[in-house]
C-alpha cells in the first residue's frame, strides 16, 4: 500500500460521521479537507452508509474532487477524480460491548480486561471464580447484559482446568443472546489454558460461536494480548458490525478492515510512541465516556470510563467527584440545588453549549474532575502483572507490594494529548492546556497537545495500511501543540521559593523565582524553542532529582510555556475566600477567561 | 454540519401513532392483524428460562468429578422435585451413606465431569406483553409481537421515571405556572394520572403516591427531590424500570419551570380521558423520551403527518439553557454567520422574541423546537 496518493477516511461515531481527505503533495501526506454528517445507524435511516455518503459529499463540495459516482466510491484516483483507498472506523451503535472472564480477578481477569479494552471494547463486567458472587448471580448477570462478545481466559498453560471450565459452564447455562440480531450465536473467544481448550469446546461449542486462540496469560510472568486482540477485531467485523444496519455494504467498500474507533486511536498512540521514542498519554473525553490511552516503556494500555462524560454522563461526574471537588475549580459560589438542576438539564439535553461565562467555567470544572477520575481509573489498570514471584531481599521484608505497580510515571511522561469537545472546542487554547494540567498534574517537563478535529481514529486505521502517511499527517495536521508544562515537584508553604528559572526566549532571556503555589506564563509560539535552566530548592525535584539543576530545551505552542509551582497534588487554600482568590489569580496569570 | 441540531419534542393534539409490542424472547402472539385491542389486553406471551441453581457435588460426596456420574440418581434433562434425592454414595456400611437432594424443583440441566458442578434450572417463568394503548393491530411479528396503531393526542416529556401505566387524566392546576401543592391532591386522584402545571415537589409526589395515583405529570422536578424519591443519585439517564409506586413525567426539565402552554392545553382539553403513559427515558444513541398518549375513543380518519419545517422564522421554540432557560418564544431572525457569545464560544445563533415581547440572541444548539 505504498502507492497511495489520495485517501478518504471516515469515522462513524454514535452521533456524527466524520470524513477526512488526505493527499500526497510534494512527497508529503497532508490532511486537506474534511466533512461531517449525522450518523444514520438509527431509525429512520438504519443504514450507516447514508451518513458516510453525506460526509464524503461534503468533502467533495469543499475539495472540488469527485469521489462518488452515485453510491460508489471511485478508485483509483486520477487527476481530480476518485481516491486510492477508502478506510473507516466505527463506534456507532454504542461501540463494542464485551464481557470478560478469568479465573483470578486480579490476574487473568485483569489481563482479559486489558486485552478487551486495548482492542477498543467497553468491558461490561468481569467474571471471575473469586469475584465473590454466587454461581446463580453470575449466570443471571451474563444473561442480563447481552454483550456483543465474550472473552474467556483463565489458567496459565498447564495450570487449572476446572476453574475455567466452570466459568464456561456458567456461560453455557446463561445461554446469552447477542445484542444485535436474534438469529446468530454469541461470539465467544477462549484465550486461556490451552489444556482446557477441548473441554471448553465441548461445553460451549454448540451454544456459541466459539473461537479458540492463544492464551493471554501463558505464564504468570507474561501477558500475550496480541493474538486475542486480533480475534476480537475479526469477530467485531464478522459478527457485530455485520449485524448493524448497513455495515455489510460499508465493509465491502473499505480497502482495509473497519476498526473500532478506540482501537484505532490506540494504534495511533503506539505508532507515535514508537516512532518518536517517547512516553505518551492521550485522553478522549466524550459525552458519555472518557477513554484514556497510555504508552509507557512500549507498554500500551487503554481504559474507558463508561460513565464519565460531559453530557449523557455529566451528572455521574458530579455524583462520583462530589460537589466540593468540582466547585474547588471555580472562583464563585453557587447554590447546590441550583447547580444540580443545571447539570441534570445538561444531561437530558446533551447538545446544548454554555452561553454564559459562568456556565463555561462550571463545565470546564466538571471536565477537570471527569478527566482526573478517568485517569485514576487508568492508573489502577495500567499496572505491571500481578501474581508474579519477585525475588525479595531482606530490605523488601516490610514492603507489602504484591507486584502490579502503576506503569504510569508522570515525570517520565513526554507528551499529553487531549481530544473531545470540551478540550478541542474550548474558546481559548489556554483553557485546554489548563484543564489538562489541572486534571493530569504532569510532573517535570511535559509537552501538551490537542487533537483539534479528532483525526486520530482515521490515522490509526491508516497506520495499519501506510504508517508513513499516518505519522506525517499526525505530526503536521492532527495535533495542535499547546506548549510545555514545567512542574517541579515541590513541598512547602505557599509563597516559599520553589526554584530559580532562566528561560532563553526568542525576544530575550527571562529569569526569576518560581514560588510554591504560583503559576507563571511565558508566550512561546508553536515551532519556537527556548533553553530552560531550572535550579530547584533543596527539597524540590525538577525531574532529575531533588535540588538538582535541570538544563533542557522546551518547545512552544499556542499556550506557550507554563511554569507550575502549585505542588503535586495541587495544594488548595483551605479557606473558601482564599481559595477563590487563588483560582482567580491562576486564571488571570494564564488569561483563561475574559475579565 | 449542514443543519443545526434542534431536538424537538412532539406535542400534538392529534396524530397517528404506532407502538411495537415485543417479547424479550420468541413466544406466541395471541391477537391477529386487524384486531381491535385495549391497553390492558395481552397481545403476546412467552416463557423466560427459569433461574439457575448450582451445586458442587464432589465436595459433598467426597469423590472426583470423573467419578460423579457413578453416584448420580438423575441424568441430564431429568425433571426433579425439591428435596428429591439426586445423588448418593454406596458405602459398605449404610450409616455412612450420603444423599444429596435437589435444591429446587425444575430440571437437572447439566452434570460436569470436569468441575463436579451440577446445574438445576427452575421452571420457566411466564411473561406477557400488553397492548399498552387502545388501538388496532396493524401488523403481527411472528412469534415476537405486534404493532398497535392508534390516533389521538401525543405529548413527549423530557424526562421520566417508572414504566408503562394507564388511567384517566386528572388535571389539577388551572395554569401552567401553578405549582401543584400536596393539599390539592385528594382521594379523587386514586388510580388516576395527576397533572400539575409547574414544579412537581417531593411532597406532592409523595401525597399522590399515598392516595394511589398511578402517575403524575408536571413541568419540572428538582434534582434533589428526584434523589430523595429514588433513594440514590441518578448518574446516567436510563430510566423506566424504577419501582416507586407511580410513573413520574416532567415535560420541561429540572428545577421550577412552567409547562409549555401548548402541552398544558392539550392535557387540559383531555381532562378525564383515559391516557397511556410511560416514564422510560434513555438519552443516548436511540433517544427514548417519556410519553403521554391519549387515544381517541372513535378512531378518526388517519391524521396526516406533515413534515416539520425545521428551524425557520416564526417557529415556536423553547430555550433549554441559561440565561433564558425554559422561556418560550418565536424565531425572529436566523443570522447565518457565526457569532461570539458571552463565553467567547463561536456559534450559530438565532434571535428569539419571547411571549413578553423581549428579544434575545441564543445559540441554535440551546433551543428546542416545539412541534405543532
Amino acid at each position: 500500500m505504498d502507492n497511495l496518493n489520495v485517501i478518504i477516511a471516515t469515522d462513524c461515531g454514535s452521533t456524527t460521521t466524520k470524513a477526512i481527505l488526505i493527499e500526497k503533495k510534494d512527497d508529503i501526506y497532508r490532511q486537506t479537507y474534511r466533512g461531517e454528517a449525522p450518523t444514520t445507524v438509527e431509525a429512520p435511516y438504519e443504514d450507516v452508509t447514508r451518513g458516510v455518503l453525506n460526509a464524503i459529499q461534503e468533502v467533495e463540495e469543499l475539495s472540488g474532487r469527485q469521489i462518488l459516482d452515485g453510491e460508489t466510491i471511485i478508485t483509483p484516483a486520477e487527476d481530480h477524480r476518485g481516491v486510492d483507498i477508502y478506510i473507516s472506523t466505527s463506534s456507532a451503535g454504542g461501540g463494542l460491548q464485551m464481557m470478560v472472564g478469568g479465573v483470578i480477578q486480579a490476574m487473568t481477569g485483569e489481563s482479559a480486561q486489558r486485552c478487551a479494552l486495548g482492542a477498543g471494547a467497553i468491558v461490561m463486567d468481569i467474571l471471575a471464580s473469586n469475584d465473590g458472587r454466587q454461581p446463580h448471580e453470575k449466570i443471571e448477570r451474563i444473561r442480563q447484559l447481552r454483550p456483543d462478545m465474550v472473552l474467556l481466559s483463565g489458567g496459565t498453560d498447564g495450570g487449572t482446568i476446572s476453574h475455567v471450565v466452570e466459568l464456561a459452564e456458567f456461560i453455557s447455562a446463561a445461554d446469552p443472546k447477542p445484542r444485535f440480531g436474534s438469529g446468530y450465536q454469541l461470539p465467544v473467544i477462549f484465550a486461556g489454558n490451552k489444556d482446557a481448550a477441548q473441554e471448553i469446546e465441548r461445553t460451549l461449542g454448540d451454544k456459541t460461536a466459539l473461537t479458540v486462540t492463544e492464551n493471554i496469560r501463558p505464564t504468570l510472568e507474561a501477558e500475550n494480548l496480541g493474538p486475542a486482540r486480533h480475534v476480537i477485531h475479526d469477530l467485531f467485523l464478522e459478527h457485530v458490525m455485520a449485524q448493524a444496519p448497513g455495515y455489510r455494504k460499508l465493509i465491502s467498500w473499505t480497502g482495509a478492515p473497519i476498526m473500532p474507533t478506540p482501537g484505532a486511536v490506540g494504534l495511533m498512540m503506539q505508532t507515535v510512541s514508537k516512532r518518536q521514542n517517547i512516553n505518551v498519554v492521550g485522553v478522549d473525553i466524550g459525552g458519555a465516556t472518557t477513554d484514556v490511552f497510555s504508552v509507557f516503556e512500549d507498554i500500551f494500555n487503554r481504559t474507558v470510563s463508561a460513565n464519565l462524560g460531559m453530557s449523557y454522563s455529566v451528572s455521574n461526574v458530579l455524583a462520583e467527584a462530589g460537589l466540593a471537588d468540582v466547585m474547588r475549580w471555580v472562583p464563585f459560589k453557587i447554590d447546590e440545588a441550583d447547580l444540580r438542576d443545571r447539570i441534570k438539564n445538561k444531561m437530558i439535553r446533551p447538545t446544548t453549549i454554555p452561553q454564559m461565562l459562568e456556565e463555561l467555567q462550571i463545565e470546564q470544572a466538571i471536565a477537570r474532575e471527569a478527566l482526573r477520575l478517568a485517569f485514576v481509573q487508568h492508573r489502577a489498570l495500567a499496572v505491571g502483572l500481578k501474581g508474579v514471584q519477585a525475588e525479595r531481599t531482606l530490605s523488601d521484608v516490610f514492603d507489602q507490594s504484591e507486584g502490579g505497580e502503576s506503569l504510569i510515571k508522570m515525570r517520565d511522561l513526554d507528551l499529553l494529548v487531549g481530544s473531545g469537545g470540551v478540550l478541542s472546542h474550548a474558546p481559548r487554547r489556554m483553557q485546554t492546556a489548563a484543564m489538562l494540567i489541572d486534571a493530569f498534574q504532569p510532573e517535570g517537563i511535559t509537552r501538551l497537545a490537542v487533537d483539534s478535529i479528532f483525526m486520530m481514529p482515521h490515522l490509526g486505521v491508516l497506520s495499519s495500511v501506510n504508517e508513513i502517511a499516518a505519522t506525517q499527517v499526525f505530526e503536521r495536521d492532527c495535533l495542535i501543540y499547546l506548549g510545555t508544562c514545567i512542574a517541579p515537584i515541590a513541598q512547602g508553604k505557599i509563597g516559599a521559593p520553589c526554584a530559580q528559572y532562566e528561560i532563553g526566549l526568542p525576544d530575550g532571556a527571562q529569569s526569576g523565582t518560581l514560588n510554591i503555589g504560583d503559576l507563571m506564563h511565558f508566550p512561546l509560539e508553536a515551532g519556537q524553542e527556548a533553553h530552560l535552566t531550572l535550579q530547584p530548592e533543596r527539597n524540590t525535584d525538577a525531574g532529575v532529582g531533588p535540588g538538582r539543576e535541570l538544563n533542557t530545551t522546551v518547545k512552544g505552542g499556542t499556550a506557550g510555556l507554563i511554569l507550575d509551582g502549585r505542588g503535586r497534588p495541587i495544594v488548595f487554600a483551605e479557606n473558601q475566600s482564599e481559595r477563590a482568590d487563588q483560582i482567580s489569580r491562576w486564571s488571570e496569570t494564564l488569561d483563561l477567561y475574559p475579565r | 454540519m449542514a443543519h443545526a441540531y434542534t431536538p424537538g419534542l412532539r406535542v400534538t393534539p392529534q396524530t397517528l401513532l404506532q407502538r411495537q409490542r415485543q417479547l424479550p424472547l420468541k413466544g406466541e402472539v395471541v391477537v391477529s392483524q386487524g384486531d381491535s385491542v385495549t391497553r390492558d389486553q395481552v397481545v403476546a406471551h412467552t416463557h423466560l428460562p427459569g433461574n439457575v441453581t448450582t451445586l458442587n457435588l464432589v465436595n459433598i460426596l467426597s469423590c472426583t468429578p470423573e467419578e460423579l456420574p457413578n453416584y448420580m440418581l438423575k441424568r441430564e434433562g431429568d425433571p426433579v422435585e425439591a428435596d428429591e434425592p439426586i445423588a448418593e454414595t454406596r458405602p459398605f456400611i449404610k450409616w455412612f451413606k450420603t444423599t444429596v437432594k435437589a435444591p429446587i424443583s425444575g430440571t437437572l440441566e447439566s452434570i460436569s465431569k470436569i468441575t463436579g458442578q451440577v446445574i438445576f434450572r427452575a421452571p420457566p417463568r411466564p411473561v406477557q406483553v400488553q397492548a399498552y394503548i387502545d388501538g388496532n393491530v396493524i401488523e403481527t411479528l411472528p412469534e415476537e409481537g405486534v404493532i398497535v396503531e392508534t390516533t389521538g393526542a401525543f405529548v413527549q416529556g423530557i424526562f421520566g421515571i417508572g414504566g408503562e401505566i394507564w388511567g384517566p387524566l386528572h388535571v389539577i392546576s388551572q395554569e401552567p405556572e401553578q405549582i401543584l401543592t400536596p393539599d390539592q391532591i385528594d382521594d379523587s386522584c386514586a388510580n388516576k394520572i395527576v397533572v400539575g402545571g409547574n414544579l412537581l415537589t417531593l411532597d406532592a409526589i409523595d401525597k399522590a403516591r399515598e392516595i394511589g395515583a398511578v402517575g403524575i405529570i408536571g413541568g419540572g422536578i428538582r434534582d434533589s427531590d428526584l434523589r430523595d424519591l429514588l433513594g440514590y443519585d441518578l448518574g446516567v439517564a436510563i430510566t423506566g424500570t424504577e419501582n416507586i409506586g407511580l410513573t413520574v413525567i416532567v415535560t420541561e426539565g429540572f428545577g421550577p419551570i412552567a409547562m409549555a402552554r401548548k402541552t398544558f392545553d392539550i392535557l387540559s382539553e383531555n381532562n378525564g380521558k383515559e391516557a397511556s403513559i410511560s416514564g422510560a427515558t434513555q438519552i443516548r444513541a436511540g433517544v427514548l423520551r417519556p410519553e403521554i398518549i391519549i387515544p381517541e375513543s372513535s378512531i378518526h380518519e388517519q391524521a396526516e403527518e406533515s413534515d416539520h419545517p425545521g428551524l425557520i422564522e416564526g417557529a415556536l421554540l423553547r430555550v433549554i439553557r441559561a440565561p433564558h432557560f425554559g422561556q418560550v418564544g418565536k424565531v425572529t431572525a436566523l443570522p447565518p454567520e457565526l457569532q461570539t457569545v458571552e463565553s467567547e464560544t463561536h456559534v450559530r445563533v438565532l434571535e428569539v422574541e419571547f411571549d413578553n415581547g423581549n428579544r434575545a440572541i441564543v445559540p441554535r444548539a440551546n433551543v428546542e423546537l416545539i412541534e405543532e
